[in-house]
């Protein structure tokens, strides 16, 4: 029946947009997170190393040269030892004439190899060139796109896909308890409709509410400030933000049928959407976690959200790329609703 | 039209039972066309279980509906248009107007936009149209909840404690919209707890207690099968109980510390007594009333 299911959208929407509370949580709270986390990382990945350096001399000179540690000059050794001491700095190069020595942190190996293989690599570099003799090895270095990304790049879909999930698991859930708890249900029961307008009805609603929520974020990761930049591929994504949103809604429909208070809605959302989002790649890169982690992570339709639009808002994979999100998402939409419908109930 | 068309409404001899409650233990009644039936009786008696029953929202353990000449349950889609269920009074979507709540349950029936103005102002709402139902009184909402059930325009209108919960005035506004249903000639039938509203405004009541219907008829019918006498009541002082009790008709004369009530099958000859005797100040007569009528029944005074 088409004047039910445009009247109960209209409905729905205008009690969306009447409700401050609500558009806080689905826009506002999102892209507070978009911005702080945009601004936050922005220069994330280009610090560079920084060590003492006590006296001078040609070694240090070449050190400062190669862009990637940054000297901190101390007037005598004992105040740069005791920076290293405190922790403060990874390690102090003397340089007095001809010799140059490195004292270095031991507490963190790795950097502490990194500091000595580049005041090691400067000093011999200095040694073949000082005696005259040319070098046995070439060596070059070219530089290679790699498949890091700037951060924006990720907390952008990881953001957008949480922000949906939770306004789309919230929203269903919400709706569908404080309908039954208020009767509205049974009223909608009485009149002579059927479910399927009901249904419709707040699944376009909820699809409306994440395309609008989408425009948005992207929009503001955008900007120069934040500076995401979209592949080529970006409409691909669609797909997979569509199915994504129908999973969340039918999370939210199987919250909403268990449930009997609102109360209780929003403590089994929270549960499902708290753990979703920490574990599926939304505030940093899963590939991070450990591996029987990111395997935990795949059973969640957020960690395929996150991967499908990553793939195609910035990696910029072709369509084959869509099958394997877009199917594990579908078909958990399918399952869950299922469950769902079995579970539901008009009347308390 | 069939012939079980007849009548409105026929219920025959429903059990409902939730564990070990007998919510609704054997009733039956029949409601015709155009006829404002009341279902009165204590909180807990089994009044909204009964009409969820006949409204065809719960299946009866037991027993048989007919709903303008059909069975309510399971649902029947055919007979919805013609049913209207006031429901809780927070059956509204949120942070919607008066007016766009009932727009929204009018286009479930495929009913125009015109008529959420016609149904406000039936119900007197007419200058909340643009109020939100979350700023709107009590008794304003309850009648919100009344014109929901009205706007697709329902033969049957099934009212569920309609004026529980309002002050006075609210009370008193509500009762001119029911009257204003009935002379539509909508049929209503309606649950309430306050025996005296239910004295006015009903053409035919049943009583129900603990589920069972201890009696059926008009109000007045009722309360003159009864035979109780009149008490009328003096202040304290203007007689003795003893003259009181020798005046023509009274049967008896009892005093506490504001009031002489005398109790008469005969009210004239003694009120006439009264009168002669300069005694009218103060007086009050008092007729049975259907709280007499359920003390009767049950042996209990009534306590909603």
């Amino acid at each position: 029946m088409k004047g039910a299911f445009k009247s109960l959208s209209v409905a729905m929407v205008k009690g969306f947009l009447r409700d401050k509370t609500t558009l806080f949580f689905a826009f506002l709270f999102p892209l507070m997170f978009l911005v702080i986390f945009g601004l936050l990382f922005r220069d994330a990945g280009n610090e560079k190393i920084k060590i003492g350096a006590v006296g001078d001399g040609q070694v240090l000179v070449a050190l400062e040269r190669t862009g990637a540690v940054e000297l901190e000059r101390f007037d005598d050794l004992e105040a740069g030892l005791a920076k290293v001491r405190d922790g403060d700095l990874p390690g102090v190069v003397q340089a007095s004439g001809d010799e140059v020595v490195l004292r270095f942190a031991a507490s963190d190996q790795a950097q502490a190899g990194t500091v000595q293989g580049l005041v090691a690599g400067v000093t011999q570099q200095l040694n073949v060139a000082a005696s005259g003799a040319p070098p046995k090895y070439d060596f070059r270095a070219e530089q290679v796109e790699d498949a890091s990304l700037q951060p924006i790049q990720y907390l952008t879909p990881g953001i957008l896909s949480w922000g949906t999930a939770v306004t789309a698991v919230f929203g269903a859930a919400i709706t569908l308890v404080n309908w039954r708890r208020k009767q509205v249900l049974r009223r909608l029961r009485l009149a002579p409709i059927g479910a399927t307008p009901i249904l419709a009805s707040r699944v376009v609603v909820t699809i409306g509410v994440a395309v609008l929520q989408a425009l948005l974020f992207v929009g503001v990761a955008l900007l120069p400030v934040f500076g995401l930049t979209l592949s080529g591929t970006w409409w691909l994504s669609i797909p997979v933000f569509l199915s994504g949103v129908l999973a969340f809604f039918a999370i939210g429909m199987l919250v909403g049928a268990f449930c009997k208070t609102e109360e209780a809605a929003t403590g089994a959302a929270n549960i499902v959407v708290l753990p979703m989002a920490f574990l599926s790649g939304t505030f940093f890169p899963i590939d991070k976690a450990p591996d029987w982690l990111q395997t935990v992570s795949k059973v969640f339709p957020l960690r395929h959200v996150n991967d499908g639009m990553m793939d195609f808002l910035v990696r910029g994979k072709g369509p084959e790329a869509l099958l394997l999100p877009c199917g594990v998402l579908l078909g958990f939409t399918l399952v869950v609703a299922f469950i769902a419908s079995k579970v539901f109930s008009w009347e308390d | 039209m069939t012939s079980t068309d007849a009548e409105a409404i026929v219920v025959d001899d429903i059990h409902k039972s939730y564990g070990d409650l007998r919510a609704v233990d054997g009733v039956s009644f029949t409601v015709g066309h155009g006829e404002f039936f009341g279902i009165l009786g204590p909180n807990g008696a089994g009044k909204t279980t009964a009409l969820e029953i006949i409204e065809g929202l719960r299946e009866p353990d037991r027993g048989s509906i007919r709903l303008l000449g059909l069975d309510p349950f399971p649902r029947k889609v055919a007979l919805l248009p013609r049913i209207g269920v006031q429901l809780q009074a927070s059956a509204f979507f949120d942070k919607l107007t008066a007016r766009e709540q009932l727009e929204t349950f009018a286009a479930l029936y495929g009913v125009g936009p015109a008529r959420a103005a016609e149904v406000l102002e039936l119900v007197g709402l007419t200058e909340k149209a643009n109020t939100r139902e979350d700023k709107l009184s009590g008794g304003q909402r309850q009648r919100l909840s009344i014109a929901c059930a009205l706007v697709h325009d329902p033969d049957i209108v099934f009212l569920d404690e309609p004026t529980a919960a309002l002050d006075p005035q609210a009370r008193r506004n509500l009762w001119d919209v029911l009257r204003a249903i009935q002379e539509r000639g909508k049929t209503i039938v309606y649950t309430t707890h306050y025996l005296d509203e239910a004295e006015i405004l009903c053409d035919r009541v049943a009583i129900m207690d603990r589920g069972r219907v201890l009696a059926m008829d008009t109000p007045a019918a009722l309360v003159r099968g009864l035979d109780a006498p009149t008490r009328i009541i003096l202040e304290r002082g203007v007689l003795t109980a003893a003259e009181a009790g020798a005046l023509p008709g009274a049967d008896e004369a009892a005093e506490d510390e504001q009031s002489l009530t005398i109790t008469t099958r005969t009210p004239a000859p003694l009120l006439t007594a009264l009168a002669e005797r300069g005694a009218l100040d103060g007086l009050q007569v008092r007729t049975a009333t259907l709280e007499d009528v359920f003390l009767h029944l049950t042996g209990r005074e009534y306590r909603a």
